[in-house]
């Protein structure tokens, strides 16, 4: 077990390093920052003094490694355009950007789980049917165009929900959550909801073939030559032979919805890191970009890392696999 | 069963059976040749600064504006016939579609197929690098990629191209991998022929069949990608509109109860999208040999 630890965990640390190339090649190859940090009036001799001052009259290699230093001092940079550090800027959204990821992934696995395990168990029942066909659109329609419907609907046409913004926040530990207030709950509604389409129609499916496989298994014949109820088996083993592809999923999908949340955060202005990072896209403020991306590959490699392990402590295969 | 049965009729006459594929094959061919014919089909050219006039703009559905004739679909901010804009954005949709798509249908085919013959280190490199860009959400590739090249079609093709081309790769590397096996392509290298011609004439027609379905998805999910890129004003320049870029100009109107702006480019783009996906559909389970009866 540890020597898959750490075979793992070594993988992850070369991707991590492979990224953060890339990432910086790609962020500082193209494009000339100096054109938006200087006026385009400024002197000669102010241009040279404020390139030399954000280090950019060195060779790109030198400037990868003064990155690199700095990064594994937790310092990622001082944003062009706010002149703050970076990582004190996108720290402050990022509670807003974890709170909508958080509750939109969670209610569509719970959601999405119960949906299918029942699509799965009943296949022929119109019900089931319904739910399909709803999984199906959630493919299909882009996310933005959802968001815009939604919005649409509930905001403008009903006026039940507000259309943008966080609302109301409470402070807790020093950070702002929308969540536990009324209001702030009102506002995540709807991002979340849009947020969690795809997902759910992901899970709906993924449930829904796990079920529909264990269910003609001998262990589910078994359980019921057993005498157990309907209910307990599939709580007790049915739920738990679906769970492994539904846990990688569910890991994998939180960071791509941590990407998709660029496109929400714009529709709703939900003051997150995704509308943080087109903005910064706009007027080129590539500390900002650099470190986004940083911070994004960093959490796919920790929760692959993750998902990993998990995988590892359920299914012993995997572990027996791996040290053969 | 005809006499005069080719692999084509043979696999027409299975797509027919399906009368919702046929349906939404039917409404790809329509929407493509509206798009083609944008110019002859819509009552305005919406491109023309002249024939627009701010009298006319943000009326609703069934407005006689200036120019003497319904908006059937209401006009934009800029007074245009939203009819005309959105064929003449479906055009460009379409375009920037089938662009990306066979171009990383081009290059994701050549680097998988190159990667299952070579072997060895070349394998090793080209799938290590497609499986960690498969690892990062497509959308956040074309953002900072589109976000660095800056705005044009040119520059849109190329980061979709990058988002995508690593679906092909794959797709091709596992087919060419196990065509790579088999006896018929080991017989063909054992003759004078050149190993080129083997992969492009053996293996590449065997993997096809995956990748035509590959195909159709991607190019449903560029113009989505697209669409979505224009939404956030990272797309193409303002003078083209896409229908992304349309919805985009209607969404500050949408909260005064000005639906149509929005809505009817939605619209258009939705049904594109979900007839592609159909049309996909179909064709993938009459490639799946499992579902054979």
């Amino acid at each position: 077990m540890l020597g898959f630890i750490i075979q793992r965990f070594l993988q992850a640390v070369v991707v991590m390093a492979v990224m953060s190339v890339i990432v910086f090649c790609g962020v500082y190859a193209i494009g000339n920052p100096i054109d938006i940090v200087i006026p385009p009036e400024a002197t000669e001799d102010i241009r040279a003094e404020a390139i030399r001052r954000l280090g950019l009259d060195r060779p790109l290699y030198e400037q990868y490694f003064i990155f690199v230093g700095n990064l594994l001092q937790g310092d990622l940079g001082r944003s062009f355009v706010y002149n703050i550090p970076v990582l004190e800027l996108i720290g402050g959204r990022l509670p807003a950007t974890l709170e909508l990821v958080l509750i939109s992934v969670v209610s569509a696995t719970v959601l999405g789980v119960g949906l299918g395990i029942y699509a799965g168990y009943r296949p022929d029942s119109w019900v089931s049917k319904t739910i399909m066909a709803v999984s199906v659109l959630g493919f299909s329609v882009p996310s933005f165009w959802v968001g815009l419907i939604l919005i649409l609907f509930f905001a403008v046409h009903l006026g039940w929900l507000p259309a943008g913004g966080r609302g109301d926040t409470v402070e807790i530990w020093g950070v702002a959550w929308s969540f536990p207030t009324l209001d702030g709950l009102s506002h995540i509604v709807l991002p979340a909801a849009n947020l969690a389409l795809f997902k759910l129609a992901m899970m709906i499916r993924l449930a829904r073939a796990g079920t529909r496989e264990i269910m003609l298994t001998d262990t589910i014949k078994f359980a019921r030559a057993a005498g157990l109820s309907e209910a307990t088996i599939l709580r007790r083993h049915l739920l738990k032979l679906i769970s492994i592809p539904i846990i990688t999923v569910f890991g994998l999908e939180l960071g791509s919805t941590l990407a998709f949340a660029v496109v929400t955060e714009t529709i709703f202005s939900w003051p997150g890191v995704g509308k943080l990072i087109i903005d910064s896209i706009t007027v080129l403020d590539r500390p900002v970009m650099v470190a986004y991306l940083i911070i994004v590959a960093f959490l796919f490699v920790t929760i692959n890392f993750v998902i990993d392990l998990v995988f590892a402590l359920i299914d012993p295969r995997v572990r027996h696999g791996a040290s053969a | 069963m005809s006499n005069t049965s080719t692999p084509l009729r043979r696999f027409w006459a299975e797509f027919r059976e399906n009368k919702i594929a046929v349906v939404a094959l039917v409404v790809v061919i329509a929407l493509i040749l509206l798009a083609l014919f944008a110019s002859l089909v819509s009552p305005q050219n919406p491109y023309d600064l002249a024939n627009l006039s701010l009298m006319d703009s943000r009326r609703p559905p069934g407005f006689v504006g200036t120019g003497g004739y319904t908006h059937i679909l209401g006009t934009d901010p800029q007074g245009r016939d939203l009819l005309s804009a959105i064929l003449y954005g479906l055009r460009i949709s379409i375009q920037i579609g089938l662009a990306a798509g066979f171009v990383s249908l081009t290059i994701g085919t050549t680097l998988g197929i190159l990667a299952a013959y070579v072997g060895g280190r070349v394998e090793a490199l080209i799938m290590r690098l497609v499986d960690l860009q498969l690892s990062f959400p497509a959308i956040l590739l074309a953002l900072v990629i589109v976000a660095l090249l800056g705005q044009g079609k040119a520059q849109l093709i190329g980061a979709l191209v990058a988002a995508q081309y690593a679906y092909f790769a794959r797709t091709a590397y596992g087919a060419a991998k196990a065509e790579r096996g088999k006896d018929y392509i080991e017989a063909a290298l054992a003759t004078p022929l050149s190993a080129r011609l083997v992969v492009w004439r053996h293996m590449l027609p065997n993997c096809t069949p995956p990748l035509i379905v590959v195909a159709t998805v991607q190019i449903a999910n560029s113009i989505s990608l697209e669409a979505t890129l224009s939404f956030l004003g990272l797309g193409l320049p303002v003078t083209e509109p896409s229908l992304g870029m349309l919805i985009s100009n209607g969404f500050p109107y949408m909260m005064s109860g000005r639906y149509w702006i929005s809505v009817y480019p939605g619209v258009a783009l939705i049904i594109l999208i979900f007839a592609i996906n159909i049309v996909g559909d179909q064709v993938r389970d009459q490639f799946n040999p499992r579902l054979r009866k």
